[in-house]
């Protein structure tokens, strides 16, 4: 009897928490799909519901280049994601695997560098691309996101240890070079680690605005998504695009949480993987 | 306090013994740090003078040759047909020397004064017109010196190398040896010196957008670099520790020392309460679902992980919309008549600070809910089935077996959320903008943070000079709380961080 009415209870607190956390993710929703305008009604359920605010983000494009600026960010995620993985992938095998000169002091130095606020540097980070003349370019923003996810190998680091030695060493004995452990054995073995670091820089340019926003300042046409939307709801526009606002916002959601829900189990893996197993 | 008594002890009673030792052996653990320096020093001093002394063995032992790379870089090599390494060499001095003699040494040295020359009109009177003359850049000068600086680090390292290089070539020829050639070189960048390989392309990414940036911007803090000194226009130059006097209210602007403080420690509050409220209750949702006889736990999961597959600018932006004095909360609210006036979610210091902590709830409590699942998963059922056999109640095996299991493996996720949420700029900045604003702060709002402030400062007044003193401060910070955890988890015997 006891167990049934603790499962009573608990039924109830997981639906209560299942609604907080929907509410604001199902008025997105139902706010994309307003029909009338404004930041804010007087009510809670608009009175008429249109598929306007979609059509407008890809008919409307001289004040706000939706259609471009999801171009511009899903092409720098890409290449960003690509990049970055290669970077994350290389530094943590070096540090996990390889033994050299300079190996504790450069860990440390990462340590230590991780810990300044990621945009401090964003000024100077400004003025660096402004002397070899890359602002308000993709390619720059590419740069920069693979640049800082370089530091993140903390992870990966951890994954690799978890990988048995005894496999390299068989390995060497039958001749193979270290680049071909690392090819052909260690690879192979950290497909959830791989698929994590893909994961996590294949979704930062899509929520980044600090970055974006201090290296575009005013070229609507390399906006990234972020910055884009963040326009749209700027004093001046929030009463007419609000809506269409929400109507963005939910484009962006979806790819995001498609790729998250097919990917969460490798999440899971690659945050606690390495810490469990380890 | 005897080994047996404190094995005899509850939980709670040896969690307090526990963070009674530690805390009192914090006080011991920074003087040992701090008096750890000067060894620390020492050695530091030590390794330089071992490779002084080295490079100096080399010199009288070498050869003719081997000397004479001192001063021509690679010239040991080429001289053993080492063509390829040696050529990489010269031409690397080569490059080197044009670059320092035409830009380098002028860059370094203008670092002293970052310039002199005030950009503005002259008068020519040949063609009687003002005309506008450039002056100098005191933000390209520094940049450059850096640069130039590290260049000339880079050279070192390399000039260090070229010399070992050519006593390695010497000594393979002395002993009648095969001298590797370009192949060999080559080959052995896939093998044995297969860490270079790797790390360079990383190296260099982390070198220009990381290092570089941040030793300009720290050089920035002892300089007076505000809108009032904005080049080209204007120079700004060396202050000393100017900044950092005023930012602890010993300058000019007492306002700016109290803002401090205060967002000081209302940064430290806000990471130790969102930190601590998302572990708890995530770990706690977690147990929640996992719970036996709980159906659908992978629908209860997604509903929760959905708001961390939405993008966190989307979500906080949208929250920031409900939760205003006209937002769908307050006219929720008002329509159901518990409240008659709306509730100053965003709009009130005190009950802002209260919204951004339950928001950052919303924000990541399915973050830590989703890497418990992934724990209580991995922990031995087989523990579970013994201990059930040796009679324990499930209260007894989530104190003894779930709860320090979790624990433990949590521990280094926990320090880093700390860390992460004294920097986190994108709950703070879309949902309340660090408002509400007040006059009683220098340039900031109620629920701003190090961080936020930074931001507000570097991109509204552009005082460079407050910003990178205040980014300075949040490494210390982050540094110091990191330091406590580091050397806690390396006397656990854990050794390698990472």
């Amino acid at each position: 009897m006891r167990r049934r009415s603790g499962d009573v209870l608990a039924y109830a607190v997981l639906t209560v928490l299942s609604v907080l956390w929907l509410i604001p993710v199902f008025f997105l929703v139902v706010h994309s799909f307003r029909g009338e305008p404004g930041a804010a009604i007087r009510y809670i359920f608009p009175k008429e519901y249109t598929w306007d605010n979609y059509i407008r983000l890809f008919t409307e494009t001289e004040l706000f280049n939706f259609p471009r600026w999801y171009g511009n960010t899903l092409i720098v995620s890409l290449a960003s994601c690509v990049l970055s993985t290669a970077y994350v992938l290389m530094i943590a095998y070096a540090f996990s695997r390889l033994r050299f000169p300079g190996r504790g002091a450069m860990m440390k130095a990462g340590l230590v560098l991780n810990m300044f606020p990621g945009f401090m540097s964003m000024i100077a980070v400004y003025f660096i691309l402004k002397a070899v003349g890359l602002t308000q370019s993709l390619l720059a923003l590419v740069l920069v996101y693979s640049g800082s996810s370089a530091l993140t190998y903390y992870v990966a680091k951890g994954f690799f240890d978890t990988v048995p030695r005894a496999l390299d060493e068989a390995a060497y004995i039958d001749g193979a070079s270290a680049a071909m452990i690392f090819r052909m054995i260690t690879l192979p073995l950290s497909r959830p680690m791989i698929v994590y670091t893909v994961l996590m820089s294949f979704m930062a340019p899509w929520m980044d605005y600090i970055f974006a926003s201090v290296i575009m300042k005013d070229a609507y046409d390399s906006y990234t998504v972020a910055l884009g939307l963040f326009q749209m709801i700027s004093r001046e526009n929030i009463y007419d695009y609000f809506t269409v606002f929400c109507a963005g916002a939910v484009l962006v959601a979806i790819p995001i949480s498609v790729v998250f829900f097919l990917l969460q189990r490798y999440y899971v893996e690659g945050i606690t993987g390495g810490a469990v197993k380890g | 306090m005897a080994d047996l008594d404190y094995l005899a002890s509850s939980p709670v009673r040896k969690w307090r013994i526990r963070t009674g030792n530690a805390l009192r052996a914090l006080p011991g653990r920074t003087a040992a740090g701090i008096r750890s320096l000067p060894r620390r020093a020492a050695s530091l001093f030590g390794g330089i003078r071992r490779g002084i002394l080295s490079l100096g063995l080399i010199f009288l032992r070498g050869d003719f040759a081997t000397k004479l790379s001192f001063l021509v870089m690679g010239f040991g090599c080429l001289r053993r047909r080492r063509i390829a390494r040696g050529l990489f060499y010269l031409l690397f001095q080569i490059g080197f020397w044009i670059f320092f003699s035409t830009v380098g040494f002028g860059s370094i040295a203008s670092l002293a004064t970052l310039g002199d020359t005030v950009a503005g009109e002259v008068w020519n009177a040949e063609k009687g017109i003002f005309e506008y003359s450039a002056g100098d850049n005191s933000m390209l000068i520094l940049l450059y010196g850096v640069v130039s600086i590290l260049i000339v680090l880079l050279h070192t390292g390399v000039w260090i190398s070229s010399v070992r290089v050519c006593r390695e070539s010497e000594l393979i020829a002395r002993a009648g040896g095969k001298m590797p050639r370009l192949r060999d070189e080559v080959t052995a960048l896939a093998n044995g010196e297969f860490h270079k390989t790797l790390l360079f392309l990383p190296t260099l990414a982390v070198i220009v957008f990381t290092v570089l940036p941040l030793i300009f911007m720290i050089l920035i803090a002892f300089t007076d670099y505000d809108r009032f000194h904005m080049p080209p226009g204007n120079l700004f130059s060396w202050v000393g520790l100017e900044n950092f006097r005023a930012i602890f209210g010993l300058g000019e602007n007492a306002l700016l020392g109290q803002t401090f403080r205060s967002i000081l420690s209302w940064t430290l509050i806000w990471a130790a309460i969102a930190t601590l409220s998302n572990y708890l209750f995530g770990m706690l949702l977690a147990l929640l679902i996992s719970r036996r006889g709980i159906r659908c736990k992978k629908l209860f999961r997604s509903v929760f992980v959905t708001t961390i597959a939405v993008p966190q600018f989307v979500s906080l932006m949208f929250m920031r919309n409900l939760l205003s004095d006209t937002g769908l909360v307050n006219v929720f609210l008002t329509q159901m008549g518990w409240i008659t006036s709306p509730i100053p979610f965003l709009t009130d210091g005190t009950v802002a600070k209260f919204t951004v902590l339950a928001v950052n709830m919303w924000v990541g409590i399915p973050y830590s809910m989703l890497i418990t699942t992934g724990i209580l998963l991995n922990i031995p059922r087989d523990l579970y089935e013994a201990s059930r056999i040796d009679g324990a109640s499930p209260m007894m095996q989530f104190r003894k077996i779930t709860l320090p299991y979790v624990l433990y493996v949590t521990a280094p996720y926990l320090i880093t959320q700390f860390v992460g949420n004294i920097n986190n700029f994108n709950v703070i900045w879309l949902l309340s903008g660090g408002g509400p604003m007040t006059g009683e702060y220098y340039q900031a709002g109620r629920t701003d943070l190090l961080i936020t402030w930074l931001y507000r400062i570097t991109t509204g007044e552009q005082n460079y000079k407050l910003a990178s003193v205040i980014g300075i401060i949040t490494f210390a910070v982050c540094a110091a709380f990191s330091l406590i955890v580091y050397s806690r988890t390396t006397s656990a015997g854990e050794g390698d961080f990472g």
